[in-house]
C-alpha cells in the first residue's frame, strides 16, 4: 500500500502537512489529528463479533471488477477507495487503527461477485466492504451480505427500488438525478417535447419510467421512447426518427460501447448539440465515458448528476489534486469515482460515532452521519441508507470536462421507492 | 405517426432513412467479408474475428496519436495510412495464428471454435493490459466529421459515405483476388478439393496461410473504419461478432455473393424495422426471420456446390 502522504479533505493545514512529510517515523498515535488512540478503544470492546480487528489494524474489503467488460468503469472506483484509505491512514486511521484492505476481483461476473463477497465476509472477516458497480452485481451479493451481516458501501448512481439494512448507497438513486434534471430543462429552456432513449436493461428502463411520469405530471409530452440492446452500434435509424419527431430534448441513457457509437453518429448526422436544437440531456455520461466518446463528439450536451470534476470548491480541488498525484496526471474523475471515495470516509465517521466496528452498531449510527469534507460538498446519510446530496447540471466541453451550469439550492432527498413513479 | 408532416419533410426523412440502410449494409459487408473468406473458403470458425478487427482499430488509434504529435501537417490523410497498417498488422497476426494454432486443427471444426474463442479472450486481455481497460478516443480528421447537406433537409453523414466507399472498394478487391487472380484460383481449388489441389502441385499449406491472413487483414481494415462510428476498447470486438456470423451463415457459408446479399437483406430489414418499431423489437424480429429462413434453407441463401 502506498505510504505517500497526502493533503486529504481533512483540512490539514500547511504546517501539519510539513510535519507529516518530514515525520515518516512518527507513529500515527503521536499526532492522530482527531485525537483517537487505539488504547482508548480496547479491541475486545470495539469488536465483539469476531471481525478482523487487531490492536493496530482493521481490515476492510474492496470488491470490484478489474478484469472483464466492467473493468472500464470500476477501475476508477477502486482508485478512489484506495486514495481514501491511504488518506485516512495518514490521519491516524479509524479508532486509532490503520486500515488494511483485501482486494478481490469480481471479474465482471455476477456469481463471482457473490463468491468473493462470501470469502471476504466469512474467511477474511472484513469489517466492511467497498464494492460493486452494476446493479446486477449488487443484487448478486445482497443475499450474502444480509446472511452474514456484512456492510457494503455501494458507489454507483442506480435505479433505486432497493433499501437494505446492510448497504449504504453513496451514489444517487434515480429520482435525485432525474427529477432535478428535467425540472431544470423545463424551467430554463422551456422544453416541452422529450425523446427518451436508453440501453435495454433495468436502469435505463426504470429511470425513463420515472422521467416519463414526471414529464406527464408537468403536462408535457414524450414524443418517443425506445431501447436498444446493450452493445448496439448502429443508431442512424433512431437518429432519423428523432429528426422526424423534432423533440426539444433528447433524454439519453445509453451505456457502454453503445455510448460511443451513439454520440459519434449523432454528431455525424448533423445534430449540433452546441446549438441546442434539440438539446441533449443524459444521466449516463461521466467524464470517464467522454474519454472514449471524444470531447468533439459530445460537446454541448448536458448531464445531470451530483458530481463533476470541475466543481469549484476547496474540498474538490484538494481531492482532484490528491487523486492525480496518486494515480497520474491524465486521470479523469467521474460521478461514481467520487461516490466511491465517500465510502471509506462515511464508514470511518460511522465507526467513530458508534465507537465500535460492530456492524449492528455501525448500522444504527449511520443515519444522520454528515460529511463536510466530501468533494461534492456536504452530504448526509438518510434513514433509508441513501445520501442527501445536491444535483448538478454540467455542460460538456471540448476538452472532455463539464462546466457546471446549475446546482439545486437544497440537498435532494433520496427517495428509493417514489410513490406514483413506479 | 406521419400526421402533420409535409410531403417534403417525409420525403427527406425517407431519403435519409434509405441512406441509413445503405450505411448499415456497408458496415455489415465490411464486418463479414473477412469472416466470409475464412469461414467460407477454409471452413474455420474464427471466434476471434472481432479481436482482429479491434487490432485494426488500435493501430488506427496509435497512428492518430503519432500523427497528431509528430506530423500534424498531414494529419488529414493519416486515416488512409492507418488502414494500410491495420491491414498489415491484422494480416500478420492472422498468419502467425494460422501457423501456430489453426493449421493443427483443420478438419476439427469444434476444436477450432474453442481454440479461437480462447484466442479472443487472450487478445482481449492483452489489449486491456497494453492499452488499458478504458476505451480510447481516436481523433478523426475534421473533414471526415459532420454531415453533407444534399438539400435543405437531407443530410448524409460523411463517415457513412466513407464506410460505403470503403465497403465497395474492398468487396471489389476481394472479388478480383478470388475470381481473377492466380492465388484466388488456388484458393478456390483448395476449397473444392484439397487433395486434388495438392496433387496438381498447389502448395495448400501456403494457400491456407495466405487466405487466413488476408481474411484477418480485411477484418483489420474494417476495424480501422469502425473507429469513426463506434468504440475502440478491449471488448468492442464482441459487439460485432454475432452480427458478423449472422450475415455469413445466412448468406451461405462458402459464397461471397451470398454474404453480400445477406448483408443487404438483413441490414434493410433491420433499419426499416428500427424506424417503425423500437430497437430491441427490430432485433428480435430480424433474428426470428433469419432463424425461420435458415430452418427452411439450412445451407443459407446461396450455396456453393462443393465436392466433400
Amino acid at each position: 500500500m502506498t505510504k505517500n502522504t497526502r493533503n486529504g479533505p481533512s483540512g490539514l493545514n500547511a504546517s501539519r502537512r510539513q510535519v507529516l512529510l518530514g515525520g515518516a517515523a512518527l507513529t500515527a498515535s503521536l499526532f492522530a489529528p482527531n485525537g483517537l488512540l487505539a488504547a482508548d478503544y480496547p479491541t475486545d470492546q470495539v469488536n465483539t463479533t469476531g471481525l478482523a480487528v487487531t490492536d493496530d489494524t482493521v481490515t476492510i474489503g474492496i470488491l470490484h471488477s478489474v478484469t472483464g467488460t466492467m473493468a472500464i468503469s470500476e477501475t476508477g472506483s477502486v482508485q478512489a477507495e484506495k486514495l481514501a484509505i491511504s488518506q485516512i491512514n495518514d490521519m491516524g486511521g479509524v479508532l486509532g487503527r490503520k486500515i488494511d484492505f483485501i482486494q478481490e476481483d469480481g471479474a465482471s461476473d455476477w456469481p463471482t461477485f457473490a463468491e468473493k463477497a462470501k470469502k471476504l465476509l466469512v474467511n477474511d472477516k472484513v469489517a466492511s466492504v467497498m464494492g460493486c458497480w452494476t446493479s446486477a452485481s449488487r443484487k448478486a451479493v445482497l443475499p450474502v451480505f444480509e446472511q452474514y451481516n456484512g456492510f457494503l458501501y455501494y458507489p454507483t448512481f442506480y435505479e433505486g427500488l432497493e433499501q437494505s439494512p446492510n448497504v449504504i448507497y453513496t451514489g444517487q438513486e434515480a429520482t435525485q438525478q432525474i427529477i432535478a434534471g428535467i425540472d431544470w430543462v423545463v424551467q430554463n429552456h422551456g422544453a416541452e417535447k422529450f425523446y427518451l432513449l436508453g440501453s435495454d436493461y433495468i436502469w435505463p428502463r426504470t429511470s425513463n419510467k420515472i422521467a416519463r411520469k414526471h414529464i406527464d405530471k408537468l403536462g408535457l409530452k414524450v414524443v418517443g421512447e425506445e431501447y436498444y440492446p446493450l452493445g448496439h452500434t448502429q443508431f442512424n435509424s433512431v437518429i432519423n426518427k428523432i429528426k422526424l419527431r423534432k423533440p426539444d430534448v433528447i433524454y439519453a441513457i445509453v451505456v457502454g460501447g453503445s455510448n460511443v457509437a451513439f454520440y459519434k453518429q449523432l454528431k455525424a448526422a448533423g445534430i449540433d448539440m452546441t446549438a441546442e436544437d434539440p438539446m441533449l440531456l443524459t444521466i449516463s455520461v461521466t467524464e470517464d465515458e467522454i474519454r472514449g466518446i471524444g470531447g468533439e463528439n459530445i460537446v454541448g450536451a448536458y448531464a445531470a448528476m451530483k458530481y463533476f470534476q470541475s466543481l469549484d470548491n476547496k474540498n474538490n480541488v484538494e481531492f482532484v489534486a490528491a487523486f492525480k498525484e496518486m494515480w497520474g496526471e491524465d486521470m479523469v474523475i467521474g460521478d461514481v469515482t467520487q461516490a466511491a471515495y465517500l465510502g471509506p470516509w462515511l464508514w470511518k465517521a460511522a465507526c467513530e460515532k458508534a465507537g465500535s466496528f460492530d456492524v449492528d452498531k455501525i448500522r444504527e449510527a449511520s443515519p444522520g452521519i454528515e460529511l463536510h469534507t466530501a468533494p461534492e460538498g456536504y452530504v448526509r446519510i438518510h434513514e433509508n441508507h441513501h445520501l442527501w446530496s445536491k444535483t448538478r447540471i454540467g455542460r460538456a466541453r471540448l476538452d472532455g470536462q463539464y462546466d457546471v451550469v446549475y446546482e439545486t439550492a437544497e440537498l435532494m432527498e433520496p427517495d428509493p421507492f417514489p410513490e406514483g413513479y413506479q | 405517426m406521419f400526421d402533420g408532416y409535409t410531403m417534403s419533410e417525409l420525403g427527406a426523412i425517407f431519403a435519409m432513412q434509405g441512406f441509413a440502410g445503405l450505411i448499415l449494409f456497408s458496415v455489415f459487408v465490411l464486418m463479414a467479408l473477412g469472416l466470409a473468406i475464412i469461414f467460407g473458403q477454409m471452413g474455420v470458425i474464427n471466434m476471434a474475428h472481432g479481436e482482429f478487427m479491434i487490432l485494426g482499430a488500435y493501430v488506427t488509434y496509435l497512428c492518430s496519436t503519432f500523427f497528431e504529435t509528430y506530423l500534424p501537417s498531414i494529419f488529414g490523410i493519416y486515416f488512409f495510412i492507418a488502414m494500410i497498417l491495420a491491414f498489415l498488422a491484422s494480416g500478420a497476426l492472422g498468419m502467425l495464428v494460422e501457423w501456430g494454432l489453426i493449421r493443427h486443427l483443420y478438419r476439427r471444426p469444434l476444436d477450432t471454435l474453442l481454440a479461437t474463442w480462447g484466442l479472443s479472450l487472450i487478445l482481449q486481455q492483452t489489449y486491456r493490459s497494453v492499452f488499458g481497460a478504458r476505451e480510447v478516443g481516436v481523433t478523426i480528421p475534421n473533414w471526415m466529421l459532420g454531415s453533407l447537406p444534399l438539400t435543405d433537409m437531407i443530410e448524409v453523414p460523411i463517415n457513412g459515405l466513407f464506410v460505403m466507399a470503403l465497403a465497395v472498394s474492398i468487396a471489389a478487391a476481394v472479388y478480383v483476388m478470388i475470381f481473377r487472380s492466380k492465388w484466388g484460383r488456388q484458393v478456390r481449388a483448395v476449397t473444392q478439393n484439397r487433395v486434388m489441389a495438392g496433387a496438381v502441385g498447389i502448395n495448400t499449406e501456403r494457400t491456407d496461410r495466405l487466405t487466413f491472413g488476408i481474411g484477418c487483414g480485411v477484418a483489420g481494415v474494417a476495424g480501422a473504419a469502425f473507429t469513426m462510428i463506434g468504440s475502440t476498447g478491449p471488448t468492442a470486438g464482441q459487439l460485432y461478432i454475432v452480427d458478423t456470423f449472422l450475415v455469413v451463415v445466412f448468406g451461405g457459408a462458402a459464397s461471397l455473393l451470398g454474404t453480400i446479399a445477406s448483408a443487404f437483406s438483413i441490414s434493410q430489414a433491420q433499419s426499416i424495422m428500427e424506424f417503425f418499431l423500437s430497437g430491441s423489437m427490430a432485433k428480435v424480429l430480424t433474428l426470428l426471420v433469419v432463424v425461420g429462413i435458415l430452418m427452411l434453407r439450412p445451407q443459407g441463401l446461396f450455396a456453393l456446390k462443393v465436392r466433400k
